[in-house]
């Protein structure tokens, strides 16, 4: 009876059966190179989330110089209206599929600029699509960390292949 | 705090210096002198601008406020200045490179106009940015390029 799905019949000849999607979001989730560019002070959080003691390596966490070969955009800091302008440039230069973290309250909703900033965008959400929002003011590089986690959990749901690409 | 002789010294540069003996600030009338009165004052050693900050007085009123420091003497003075809103300021920047910057920044926030300063645009906001913002009577737009800036955000929380 066992020989009567793939993985049964190749399980004892060292074959390993899976989704082709499977694979693929394997390797994608194991690497979210992200876009290295900070925009305030939750930029030397995330430098300490990829510096030694917390180490964003181990995840396969690398900052890339260029939005060309990066996967994912952390948005860390204070989006002002100039700015804002710019980033969804910078977005648009990123080659699908591409994501982006939200980092802290001033990207997420506008933070302490909320009431009286003539220049800030009230939340990156308004110029480019988020996938994960990490609330802290600004948060802790396990904050980001546990954000970077949840990419990846968002990521290894897609399919590549399928009709339905948030599956 | 600037002693008596320095006072005077600065005093007898023009007839339209007045000190406050209250709040230690020199200033000036007639901001069209400006310019020479400046050069007079860098002749005393007071070689380090440390900041322009500008003053919205309201009633169409600005202000100008010069912090000069001197490295060598040690001693620091402030100088203001009180003109119309229209007015035109002599720009100190051949004087002291800081005020290129700073001169910049009053006219971006607070659009005071200055004359002789090489590179007179935008420092910190948009160029095709609409107003100044630290003015008193400032109205946020609705949209830049686009990008809503809301004001009423009673729905938004």
């Amino acid at each position: 009876m066992a020989e009567i799905t793939l993985r049964g019949k190749f399980n004892k000849d060292n074959f390993v059966v899976e989704k082709l999607d499977n694979l693929i979001n394997w390797a994608r989730a194991g690497s979210p190179w992200y876009f290295q560019f900070g925009l305030a002070c939750c930029a030397i959080e995330m430098m300490a989330a990829s510096a030694p003691r917390h180490d964003l390596e181990r995840f396969g966490v690398f900052p890339r110089a260029t939005p060309r070969q990066a996967d994912v955009m952390i948005v860390a800091g204070t989006v002002t209206i100039k700015m804002a302008e710019r980033v969804k440039r910078l977005y648009e230069q990123m080659s699908d599929p591409k994501y982006v973290i939200s980092m802290g309250s001033c990207a997420n909703s506008g933070g302490p600029y909320w009431q009286h900033g003539y220049h800030v965008l009230k939340g990156v959400d308004l110029v480019v699509p988020v996938d994960v929002y990490v609330p802290g003011c600004p948060p802790r590089p396990e904050a980001l960390i546990q954000g970077i986690l949840e990419l990846q959990r968002h990521i290894k749901t897609e399919s590549t292949f399928g009709r339905n690409k948030n599956a | 705090m600037p002693e008596k002789t320095l006072i005077d010294s600065i005093k007898s540069i023009d007839d339209s210096i007045a000190y406050d003996d209250e709040t230690k600030i020199f200033s000036i009338g007639e901001v069209d002198k400006w310019f020479e009165i400046a050069t007079e004052i860098k002749n005393l050693n007071f070689d380090y601008l440390m900041c322009i900050t500008s003053i919205d007085l309201e009633n169409d009123q600005l202000a100008l406020a010069y912090n000069l420091h001197s490295t060598e003497t040690k001693k620091s003075i402030e100088f203001n200045l009180v003109f119309p809103k229209d007015a035109q300021i002599p720009s100190i920047e051949s004087l002291w490179k800081t005020a290129d910057w700073h001169e910049r920044e009053a006219y971006d926030m607070m659009g005071i106009k200055f004359v002789n300063h090489p590179d007179m645009k935008r420092i910190l906001l948009p160029h095709d940015w609409e107003g100044h913002p630290l003015r008193k009577n400032y109205v946020v737009a609705d949209y830049y390029h686009g990008m809503y800036i809301p004001k009423d955000k009673t729905e938004w929380e």
